[in-house]
């Protein structure tokens, strides 16, 4: 254990520490439809920082697309693109930057910008080259940034939301594998066990003082980021309370099936730390999650934080709706559903 | 609910390893409906493996049994409703009130919520518990901690109770009293299953096993046990009692030596008359006060342990 656990600490931050951000899913709103507006998507996509997402037909799409996290990027060409650029009337093409996540923002608009400033060059060269007087033309092409749901790109809008999960994954699974272990090493347990109580009865009894500890803490956050950081709520509250029962349990059955394999307090403790690396590292609280390598993306979709990072950043940054969050709630539902079955098959009332 | 049958517990050949060690190997033992039934053995004999396997809480790697009808490797969760276990470390919640821990064990144990109430307040009588109720179990003595703990294992009222170690620890007095309980919740029906390491507690069951490395030496009454052993016993005062120790304990026939203050308590076996032995071999030494003595459980026990490591010797 504690030889292994430095190394795989080590491959964990090698893996996840990439702040080049590759692979950001984009959609493209082409409003001119084209040859010159397809070729310019294609070349973004070629680049390879983007991943094409697919296309859109509406501002409201894109907001679609963004609320869902099925988008981070939006590439908007306008109407009578192709036309502007024949006629040397100076074009420009915009690009919808997810704010929510500063740190994938810096990459997604410096490749977008520096392709499409490449591409103006290129025109001007030619047209220069072109024409015979010495004509000199405004810039050709250009690319207008705008960001949403947090222009001023603050950290904190990033954080508030994400601390709510990882502050749940160390409590709840710290506790819950503590408090069963705790008994396994006082004795009580062998009491509990051979009583007519049902397993269901120790494991839920055990477990629902935590839920209303976790409801606790998520609130504390949401007060503190609300007014000390500025973090206001976008969403729908009772939706997001919701959504978080089944985070909740997730995390409390990892911690239970822990106090399962734990002899003592101190290996549960140890588990539970763990367990918290990968999901600090891997589930896109720290680093960007596109920017990870496929290996490490399959991984951290086993993770419950995960998912409930983007439907508590969904919520909260974006006003994302039960509709909008469908996915990745059924993902951390078939989560729950393994996790619970593991620990309550391991859970059986015998010593050994 | 199902009567209690006459032989409440009885294992055929119960026995249980952990990896490589034998902690419980061959043991065939019925226990009677109604009885005291002592569990004896030195430290790590296997005794709380035995119970814990009775209990439904481990399982047995070999052999059968059934506690109160029912199988223990099958039916294990309808025997808990109808045993009381004191474990050996029987530990109460300290954070918690004399009265709560016994509520709390209403609870688990399933008595029923309307008469919890009077349930949990007729345990505290019989246990003399009323003063302390609303003390914090944490703040008790270890004698009160074991009687709250007896407590709680019997607030059920189950007809089944197995006590591993009840009164370890606990002063004399205390014991008298907690063996009071025993004898009352006995007569009231309750068979009970208990562990000790105090031979005159061992006196007091009604019926006894001696366990040693996890295998069943012998079983019966106390005094069938101590028959058995064919032991003699007397008691001699002598000068230079050590030395007059070690001429005996050197004679073939001559089982046991102990000291005893100033009286050495000589028990022999093969029927040899003890205190014309002693005479005999003693003649360099001064004896007095030559009385015959009942030889007791402990003797029994000695001898049998002894016996068992000199014909067996092992390993570890
Ligand atoms: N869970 C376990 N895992 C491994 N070995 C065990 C386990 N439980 C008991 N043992 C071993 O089994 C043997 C019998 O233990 P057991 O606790 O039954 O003895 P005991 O007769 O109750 O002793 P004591 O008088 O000290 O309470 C011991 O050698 C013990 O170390
Ligand atoms: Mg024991």
């Amino acid at each position: 254990m504690m030889v292994v656990l430095p190394v795989l600490q080590l491959l964990l931050f090698g893996y996840a520490i990439n702040t080049d951000v590759r692979h950001i899913p984009l959609v493209v709103y082409d409003q001119d439809q084209s040859a010159q507006s397809r070729d310019l998507a294609r070349t973004l996509v070629a680049t390879g920082f983007y991943d094409l997402a697919g296309e859109v037909r509406s501002y409201d799409e894109i907001e679609r697309a963004m609320r869902t996290g099925s988008a981070k990027v939006a590439l908007v060409v306008p109407p009578r693109f192709a036309s502007d650029l024949q006629k040397g009337t100076p074009a420009q093409v915009q690009l919808v930057v997810d704010g929510s996540d500063p740190q994938t923002v810096a990459s997604a608009t410096n490749t977008a910008a520096s392709l499409v400033t490449a591409r103006a060059m290129t025109m001007m060269l030619a047209r220069i080259a072109r024409s015979t007087g010495g004509v000199a033309t405004a810039v050709p092409l250009s690319l207008e940034p705008a960001t949403w749901y947090n222009p001023e790109l603050r950290t904190a809008v990033f954080i508030v939301p994400g601390l709510i999960g990882v502050l749940l994954t160390m409590t709840m699974v710290m506790l819950t594998a503590m408090a069963l272990a705790r008994e396994r090493e006082r004795g009580t347990l062998e009491q509990l066990i051979v009583s007519p109580v049902k397993p269901v009865e120790i494991v839920v009894g055990k477990i629902i003082p935590y839920v209303g500890i976790g409801y606790v803490q998520m609130t504390l956050i949401l007060l503190a980021g609300w007014f000390v950081f500025q973090v206001p709520v976008i969403g729908s509250l009772p939706l997001l309370y919701a959504l978080a029962f089944v985070f909740i349990a997730a995390n409390l059955a990892v911690g239970l099936f822990f106090s399962t394999i734990a002899r003592t307090q101190q290996q549960a403790m140890q588990m539970s730390f763990f367990f918290l690396l990968p999901n600090i590292l891997l589930s896109g609280f720290m680093f960007p999650w596109e920017a990870m390598p496929r290996p490490a993306q399959m991984l951290s979709q086993a993770l419950p934080l995960t998912h409930f990072l983007r439907i508590v950043r969904g919520i909260v940054l974006k006003g994302s709706s039960f509709q909008d969050l469908r996915t990745e709630l059924l993902q951390l539902v078939v989560i729950l559903t393994v996790l619970v079955t593991f620990a309550s098959l391991r859970f059986r009332k015998k010593l050994v | 609910m199902n009567a209690v049958p006459e032989t409440i517990i009885r294992t055929e050949h119960l026995s249980r390893r952990f990896g490589s060690l034998v902690a419980v190997s061959d043991v065939s033992l019925e226990v009677r409906r109604g009885e005291i039934f002592g569990v004896l053995g030195p430290n790590g004999a296997g005794k709380s493996t035995t119970i814990r396997m009775l209990c439904g809480i481990l399982d047995p790697s070999g052999g059968k049994g059934t506690v109160v009808g029912y199988d223990i490797a099958r039916e294990s969760e309808k025997i808990k409703q109808r045993i009381g276990y004191m474990t050996q470390r029987f530990s109460l919640y300290e954070d918690l009130t004399v009265a709560e821990n016994l509520r709390f064990y209403a609870g688990i144990y399933g008595v029923p919520l309307l008469t919890r109430a009077a349930r949990v307040r007729a345990v505290l009588e019989q246990t003399g518990l009323t003063a302390r109720k609303d003390q914090l179990s944490g703040t008790l003595s270890g004698g009160w901690k074991q009687r709250v703990a007896l407590a709680c294992a019997t607030i059920h009222e189950p007809p089944l109770l197995f006590l591993d170690e009840p009164t370890a620890g606990v002063d004399p007095v205390s014991r008298r009293d907690f063996w009071e309980r025993i004898h009352e919740i006995a007569a009231g029906g309750t068979t009970v299953l208990l562990t000790t390491h105090y031979m005159d507690e061992a006196e007091r069951c009604h019926r006894l096993a001696f366990i040693f490395h996890g295998e069943l030496l012998d079983s019966g009454t106390p005094d069938q046990i101590i028959e058995r052993r064919k032991l003699a016993v007397v008691e001699l005062e002598v000068d230079r009692a050590h030395e007059a120790a070690d001429v005996l304990r050197a004679h073939p026939d001559v089982e046991e030596v102990a000291h005893y203050g100033h009286v050495l308590r000589v028990a022999t076996r093969n029927g040899r008359d003890p205190a014309a032995l002693a005479r005999e071999l003693l003649r360099a030494f001064a004896i007095s006060n030559v009385r015959a003595a009942r030889a007791t459980v402990e003797d029994a026990f000695v001898a049998m342990v002894r016996a068992e490591e000199n014909h067996a010797p092992r390993a570890d």
